[in-house]
């Protein structure tokens, strides 16, 4: 296939690697290292696609991100539909299949072309007047035809098959822009540099500079010349926003460009740079001129058509005009004409022009009009002729090449909170005062002469003053400043929203001054190019319809991202099992229905063959009234208390008395805040003098130790005690029910369970293992919760259902406590409530002078009669389940409160409800209506204990019990999947050791590893010690943690990359023995670096297989390439 | 994301930290001695300045420490850090 606009010389492109390639279903060619654009160029193909609102004919205009017009959707295949991508910054690859958008049926003959005719419909405000009435017709008619008719690219329906990574990155410099002063600026640079842009390649203006040679070196060769290594240079990499601390987020197109990518490789990555300072070299863009008909394929920037020129080899055109206002374009006008191109006119809206472009001008043979401006177009499908005012009435042509001069790109400036100023020489707004460590150069700053671009890139990398020597580069004086338009309603200023200076003249006669005002009225600036070409005009032109000047009218803000970034790139890992942690308990019976609680998936229900859930809980339920259930309660939030001031602390902290706890005892306690309400509750163990175990709700957990944490840092400072997490230390079961003692009696080798009463604790040993025994009751029956070493959790489970216990869960439960009348933190409550409206008062201490929250309880709304009370209440039909949330109403229909819970009861044999209501133990025995979508339901008020209110079966004293069965029970630690090997970074997990958390004054850091432990630094006061015994260490505290955490074992050169895809750590300043408590994506982790090459991490028991498989997913691009990935 | 220097850790990624509240608001002694006024004050009135802001933040996912941060409000700008027991820096 010939390539009737592919200049005969010329360009970087490899002529001798052709690549197929198919636009709207027709095969073309071209060669590697085009792009879309440039391609469909070299063959004559202009019209790109249809405009936005009036569906123009529109084809390209630029050669670089900022392509308001040729947007097309690039299908990879297998569901890789990217919509909205621009053509000019699309890179070829072999088989690369692209559409436009916004035509139909086709973009030659597109129907929608008929809203052009609608066009006085659809100006300025439109939205907000020509479809207002009536009303009815908005939503069904005008709306769905609007969208139908106009819009961009559409969104793929399916899921996203690609996959996406993150990095966090730190760097001394940062450079944004390969340029030459960005160049410059990374060459000059110290320390960890980090050079990025946008482009397939390094070199920006620099690789349409053929001719010019920097410091004696042409300007190709300079590019690459002294970038060291460490310089990281990341092409095809856009700095899209500026995020607080200098964190720079780029989003980096690994794959796109590839035929066939290697499947191992992200198909983006988004890296997290912080860098200590940015250099910002993002150069200027250049701006089209407004003149009716500006829109027409074949109309092009100037810039943009030198680029085609130098770097593809390929004319936009056989015979050009050329309009502009200052000196740049005219070079461009020689270049083309030298590669043969018909120069058929230069209108230059300048009086006077310098006497050497006229005469270049004229020994090229190239007419030239000064004074004069484009004044129309014509053509339908591509412009044929201009109409001049200065010049010929009309020049036929092929092409219009315009420049209005540039915009210096300020938009991450802007992002980085700098002040931008006006600068009224140049007329554009400029890098003003910095908030953030940051330095523009170049362009970008208004600095258009390269040799003044390449110093000042110089010294902002850090470089001391120089001078660059610069020869064969063309002289030419500055760019021209923004020229107002007259209003004009085929004039675009906003080429992607389809927005004309008659829209502008709209806005302003209906007087909005304010360009953020203007720019919602008009929707200028507002499509997916942000506006970047066409901003600074739509000022120009405002200012002059309503006299302000630019400043007055103000600048529209520069928000993120740059460049549109797909949503994948910015989720990385974060979808689909990834999305937050999953978190199984150590016991995960998968004979369960699970639901999820929080992170965790818990068992919400056992159903036998065939059973429906209400059948597997009346089943479970009726199991633990009368004989036997088991429940994984592992996910209970577990704190260990421990220190001389242990038990005054809980004093302050609980509402309950525990200095007179006996050890050996447990106490039910309500944590309240400082405001007096309920924030959790759970049971509290006292296992010696010196020692507690604090249970929470399953979400209180982390809250709970917060809240503790608080108070002991701040306000209780004073008093020795110390806090330790473990609630993935233990695995805990619960055995309720008439038959629990003897159950459970046979397994016990050193308790003797006629000794325990009602909530009591004692330590002993289970079936041989450690075992830390509670008599308690959720449930009502008698019962006792296990606490076993997590390893040992699911073998005790199965061991535990040799004794013919009725496997429960969380549905149960909750329908059990509800008989009760116990509350659930979250359900029961809201922030609002107080233990005595739960009639929970008796769990204060009275006589205590102070504890967190009781200032609270003492004021007088709290003592309110018509304070909601907890009551239960019971429907007139005993079938029906009130809704939760329901509202509880009087006589009168007046709003007393709301229903809590309800259940069906397999105990009562009917349904029960918990509920919230107005002095409502005053209205025990009374009738409420409950408003439910079938109509009002009559319930009575009662007690909300439906089930055994004397207690007595929980608190039964427990006799006669059988004898002892020797078993001993195997531990069953965490796995993991097999995993590929690599040498760049190999993952293991590691054996199974003894840990402890170990709280001292004494500092056991350096040396890290002594008398055969290895101690990592954790906190103040706090170590992890890893150590096959307890420590020889005075310790404050000392709590076994042994099956709290798992450790992973990273090693290899790519081992800390790895690790910097989710840790957010600087791994470049964290030295050999270096350890770190920190964030793995949405994991805490233990992070020990071992050697250069080699991490540990330890991770919590249950984000296990969380941080194991995003580990996987880091590595999946360091596999062997035989590897299965 | 901002750099937040712990006072025990040094410089760490913003999303390891907790933030708690206005900084400075002591526990008074005896709270039953306080007017229900001047209970409300401690337990909800917070100065919110625009500008240097005392607060209290807590090295959550580190070393679990609280400590005092110095925050200019509207540059986001973090001015100084110190241990809980210290008083804040001029
Ligand atoms: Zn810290």
């Amino acid at each position: 296939m010939t390539q009737p606009f592919r200049a005969p010389s010329g360009g970087s492109v490899r002529g001798d690697r052709p690549i197929r390639f198919t636009f709207d279903g027709r095969g073309f060619d071209g060669f590697e290292g085009d792009t879309l654009a440039s391609a469909l160029l070299a063959h004559g193909v202009h019209l790109i696609g249809r405009s936005f609102k009036y569906h123009r004919p529109r084809g390209i205009m630029s050669a670089g991100s900022e392509e308001p017009n040729a947007l097309v959707t690039v299908d990879r295949g297998g569901g890789r539909v990217t919509p909205n991508l621009r053509a000019t910054t699309v890179e070829l690859y072999e088989g690369l299949i692209a559409r436009t958008q916004n035509a139909w049926p086709s973009v030659r003959f597109d129907l929608g072309a008929v809203a052009g005719f609608a066009a006085p419909l659809l100006g300025a405000g439109f939205y907000y007047k020509t479809f207002m009435w009536p009303a009815s017709f908005w939503k069904r008619i005008y709306e769905p035809a609007i969208r139908a008719a106009a819009g961009l690219g559409r969104a793929p329906a399916a899921a996203d098959p690609d996959r996406y990574l993150h990095r966090y990155a730190h760097c001394e410099v940062l450079v944004i822009g390969a340029g030459p002063a960005g160049l410059a600026a990374a060459k000059a640079a110290q320390g960890r540099v980090i050079l990025c842009d946008e482009q397939a390649e390094a070199g920006g203006s620099l690789l349409s500079r053929l001719e010019t040679t920097i410091d004696g070196v042409p300007a190709a060769a300079w590019i690459a010349s002294g970038l060291e290594d460490r310089v990281t240079v990341l092409t095809r990499t856009t700095a899209f926003g500026w995020y607080p601390g200098n964190t720079i987020a780029l989003a980096q197109r690994v794959t796109d460009h590839l035929a066939r990518p290697d499947p191992g490789l992200p198909r983006e990555r988004l890296w997290l740079v912080r860098a200590k300072r940015v250099v910002i070299a993002t150069g200027a863009i250049e701006r089209p001129q407004v003149f009716p008909g500006n829109d027409r394929p074949g109309i092009m920037l100037a810039g943009a058509a030198e680029t085609y020129l130098h770097r593809y080899g390929v004319l936009p055109g056989h015979k050009m005009v050329v309009s502009t206002a200052h000196d740049r374009a005219w070079f461009t006008a020689f270049a083309l004409a030298r590669a043969g191109v018909t120069i058929a006119g230069i209108l230059d809206q300048r009086q006077a022009v310098v006497e050497a472009l006229l005469n270049q001008a004229r020994d090229a043979g190239i007419p030239v009009w000064t004074g004069a401006r484009v004044v129309g177009t014509g053509g339908r499908r591509r412009v044929r002729f201009v109409e001049t005012e200065g010049g010929p009435a009309v020049i036929p042509c092929d092409s219009v090449l315009m420049s209005d001069g540039w915009t210096p790109s300020v938009h991450l400036f802007s992002q980085s909170r700098g002040k931008l100023r006006f600068d009224p020489d140049s007329g554009v707004f400029l890098p003003g005062v910095s908030a953030a460590e940051e330095q523009s150069a170049g362009a970008c700053a208004g600095e258009f002469d390269l040799a003044a671009c390449l110093a000042a890139g110089h010294r902002a990398g850090g470089g001391s003053t120089r001078t660059f020597s610069v020869a064969h580069e063309p002289r030419f004086g500055a760019p021209s400043r923004p020229s107002p338009a007259q209003p004009h309603a085929k004039a675009f200023v906003d080429f992607q929203n389809d927005v004309t200076t008659k829209d502008l003249a709209i806005a302003a006669s209906e007087g909005f001054r304010a360009i953020e005002h203007v720019k919602r009225y008009t929707t200028a600036g507002m499509a997916t190019d942000q506006g970047k070409t066409g901003n600074l005009n739509a000022l120009a032109t405002v200012a002059q319809l309503t006299g302000l000047t630019i400043p007055d009218i103000g600048l529209t803000t520069f928000r993120p991202p740059y460049t549109p970034v797909t949503f994948g790139t910015l989720a990385g890992t974060s979808r689909g099992d990834l999305f937050d942690p999953v978190r199984r308990t150590p016991i995960h019976d998968r004979d369960a229905v699970f639901e999820d609680v929080g992170t965790w998936k818990r068992a919400h229900y056992f159903p036998q063959r065939g059973e429906t859930m209400h059948e597997a809980v009346a089943r479970e339920c009726r199991a633990v009234r009368g004989d036997l259930g088991l429940f994984d309660a592992s996910t209970l939030g577990k704190i260990e208390v421990v220190g001389p001031d242990a038990a005054a602390f809980l004093n302050r902290l609980y509402p309950g008395d525990f200095t007179s706890l006996a050890p050996g005892r447990c106490k039910y306690s309500i944590l309240l805040g400082e405001d007096g309400f309920i924030r959790d509750d759970g049971v509290i163990a006292r296992v010696a003098p010196d020692r507690f175990h604090v249970t929470t709700t399953t979400g209180g957990a982390a809250s709970v130790l917060h809240h503790m944490e608080d108070y002991l840092q701040t306000e209780f400072a004073s008093l020795r005690v110390w806090l330790t997490s473990t609630t993935e230390q233990w695995a805990v079961i619960a055995l309720q029910g008439p038959r629990a003692a003897e159950a459970l009696a046979p397994f016990l080798d050193d308790i003797d369970l006629t000794t325990m009463p009602h909530m009591s604790v004692r330590e002993g040993h289970f079936a041989g293992v450690p075992v830390r025994l509670f008599r308690v009751s959720f449930s009502g029956e008698l019962g006792f919760e296990l606490n076993l070493p997590a390893d040992f959790g699911r073998p005790a489970w199965d061991l535990l259902r040799e004794t013919g216990a009725t496997r429960y869960g969380t549905e149960t439960m909750h329908v059990l406590r509800a008989e009760k009348g116990f509350f659930v933190a979250g359900q029961e409550t809201d922030g609002t409530v107080i233990p005595d409206d739960l009639g929970l008062g008796w769990t204060i201490a009275r006589r205590k002078p102070d504890f967190v929250g009781k200032r609270s309880l003492a004021r007088p709304d709290m003592r309110r009669e018509d304070r909601w009370q907890l009551v239960g209440l019971l429907t007139a039909d005993p079938a029906v389940v009130l809704e939760e949330g329901a509202r509880v109403t009087g006589a009168d229909r007046e709003s007393l409160g709301h229903v809590t819970s309800a259940y069906r009861s397999a105990t009562l044999g009917r349904s029960i409800a918990l509920a919230l209501v107005a002095a409502g133990r005053g209205r025990i025995g009374t009738t409420v209506r409950v408003p439910m979508p079938g109509g009002d339901v009559t319930a009575t008020v009662t007690s909300p204990v439906f089930h055994d209110p004397s207690g007595a079966r929980m608190t039964a004293a427990i006799e006669r019990l059988p004898g002892r069965v020797t078993r001993n029970l195997v531990s069953r630690p965490a796995t993991v999947p097999t995993v590929q090997p690599s040498t760049e970074v190999a993952m293991t997990l590691v054996p199974a050791m003894r840990r402890f958390n170990v709280r001292t004054g004494v500092n056991l850091a350096p040396p890290l590893r002594a008398a055969g432990h290895t101690a990592l630094w954790l906190g103040p006061d706090e170590f992890l010690v890893l150590d096959d015994k307890p420590p020889p260490i005075q310790a404050d505290s000392l709590v076994d943690v042994s099956h709290r955490t798992t450790g992973i074992r990273l090693e290899g050169p790519r081992a800390a990359w790895c690790v910097n895809a989710f840790c957010a750590l600087d791994l470049g300043d964290f030295p050999m023995d270096a350890c770190a408590r920190t964030l793995f994506g949405k994991a805490e982790i233990v992070l020990w670096r071992r050697g250069e090459t080699e991490f540990h991490i330890e991770t919590a028991r249950s984000y296990l297989p969380y941080v194991w498989a995003c580990l996987e997913e880091a590595r999946r691009e360091f596999l062997p390439a035989a590897a299965p990935r | 994301m901002l750099l937040i220097p712990c006072p025990w850790c040094g410089p760490r990624p913003e999303l390891e930290f907790h933030h708690g509240g206005e900084a400075h608001i002591a526990r008074p002694e005896d709270p039953s001695a306080l007017s229900g006024t001047e209970w409300a004050a401690f337990l909800y009135h917070r100065g919110n300045p625009k500008g240097s802001h005392a607060e209290r933040w807590r090295h959550q996912h580190g070393c679990g420490r609280f400590f005092n941060c110095v925050r200019d409000t509207v540059t986001d700008r973090i001015v100084v850090t110190y241990k809980p027991d210290e008083k804040r820096p001029a």
